[in-house]
């Protein structure tokens, strides 16, 4: 499903929460990007796997340096305290294990956080890019997608049916309805969000919860 | 004062590099999603009669941009990239079954390159270990109790790199995030010629600065310019 603009928002508000300062963290194209927007009361530092940690906010229209850019290809700028490398360093800090978070997008997550967001075989076949060594050697993986597929299909199910990006690796799934964190034994309800209720998630979402810790939080923005 | 010593220039025109370009050649080329592409190198290439390259390169650009202006014009039938999702044309071909292209996640294609330019014969990585899409057959070996695979290092008959700034013995300075995976690739090729947007006399770079030492570079050319538009220019 299409996710209006005002519910990406949500959600990437709601992945900000989850940053704290001084953390090192990595941002994947599409609703990941908008998190950079709601964490500028702390100190963070964000790393692009082109070779950048320290990015800062899109530069106004007219001063774009066309080499400065993230790794999905538009410009951005450099913070104080930033520092540029070449790609290998940008995965050495990934390999390495000196990401405290990335937070990325999903087509499948199962109830184990194995994550399936790299392939559709004999449709779609980008390959895997930078996605499998971020979601294997991050400390915190968070995604952040819709919470139901195009096909009105859940996307959180019990064994992904897509070709694994890396297995057991997801921590936190964050969606237009639901924040489900995902433990050893299964995945937790945390959260649903407004105008959803507990039994739409339920619903909707292809895997058992063996617990409901829940809240229900305004979409709304109040 | 008058210089007795004849200085190393390694300076050449675009049209005296033809002759290092021929079809069925292996081409490494810096840059991530056409930043620190080439556009120069890129656009010779694209004016001379050359097909059949083996491609190795972090990703296929755009289809109008850098590199991936060869896929569009089909002039490459082997890749060996990380990401093509960014140039349709590249997928298309490959579904097709006109180009073969070689996967690797992103930061095993660049320790793959990194080891061809340091001579070493590959790396270890666990990387895609025990995924049947990143493993396809390949070797493994364990150390300490941990399986790795092994990725074999990767040269080029040609590299093509792209930089700020060089003297004239090839020691270049690179701009933000336009380095990528360019010091690596100026390190694994048989030749290696960097484009500069900028030749400096021999002493105006300050050796603390230089990121890829010249003795790694065989040729400088001066960089015409990037003539495509770039996907965020677009209205």
């Amino acid at each position: 499903m299409g996710m209006g603009k005002e519910v990406r928002q949500l959600i990437a508000k709601r992945a900000a929460e989850e940053i704290e300062t001084g953390m090192v963290v990595n941002l994947g194209i599409g609703i990941p990007t908008l998190v950079a927007n709601y964490v500028r009361d702390r100190h963070v530092m964000f790393h692009a796997e082109n070779g950048i940690l320290g990015t800062g906010p899109s530069p106004s229209e007219g001063e774009e340096n066309p080499h400065l850019c993230n790794a999905g290809g538009f410009p951005i700028t450099a913070l104080p305290g930033a520092s540029y490398f070449d790609s290998a360093t940008a995965f050495a800090i990934v390999r390495r294990g000196l990401l405290d978070m990335t937070i990325m997008g999903a087509l499948e997550v199962s109830e184990k956080g194995d994550l399936a967001n790299w392939i559709v075989p004999g449709k779609r076949v980008p390959g895997m890019g930078g996605a499998l060594e971020l979601a294997q050697k991050a400390k915190k993986v968070i995604i952040l997608m819709s919470h139901i597929g195009k096909d009105g299909q859940p996307k959180i199910v019990t064994h992904c049916s897509l070709p694994l990006t890396a297995e057991s690796c997801v921590h936190l799934i964050i969606t237009d309805m639901a924040v489900i964190a995902v433990e050893q034994e299964g995945l937790i309800l945390r959260e649903v969000f407004e105008p959803y209720s507990l039994n739409d998630v339920i619903a909707n979402t292809g895997a058992p919860f063996i617990r409901i810790d829940c809240v229900q939080k305004g979409v709304k923005g109040s | 004062m008058k210089r007795h010593i004849q200085e190393v220039n390694k300076g050449i025109s675009l049209e005296e590099l033809k002759s290092y370009f021929t079809s069925g050649m292996s081409l490494m080329v810096g840059g991530f999603g056409g930043v620190g592409n080439p556009p120069s190198l890129i656009k010779m290439i694209l004016n001379m009669n050359i097909e059949d390259l083996t491609l190795i390169c972090n990703d296929t650009g755009f289809p109008e941009i850098g590199v991936g202006q060869l896929i569009t014009d089909k002039r490459v039938s082997t890749l060996y990239a990380s990401h093509i999702g960014s140039n349709p044309n590249a997928g298309k071909q490959m579904t097709d079954e006109e180009l073969i292209v070689h996967f690797f996640p992103q930061g095993t294609l660049a320790e793959k390159i990194r080891a061809g330019g340091v001579g070493l014969g590959g790396v270890l990585v666990d990387a895609g270990v025990g995924n049947p899409f990143v493993e396809k057959g390949q070797q493994t070996t364990t150390i300490a109790g941990q399986t790795y695979l092994i990725e074999p290092a990767l040269t080029a008959d040609v590299s093509i790199v792209y930089a700020k700034k060089a003297d004239p013995y090839g020691n270049l300075i690179y701009d933000t995030s336009a380095r990528n995976t360019n010091p690596l690739v100026a390190m694994a090729g048989r030749i290696t010629i960097a484009e500069v947007e900028e030749i400096v006399p021999y002493g105006e770079i300050d050796p603390e600065e230089v990121v890829t030492s010249g003795v790694f570079v065989d040729y400088v050319v001066r960089s015409e310019g990037v003539d495509w538009t770039w996907a965020w220019e677009k209205k």
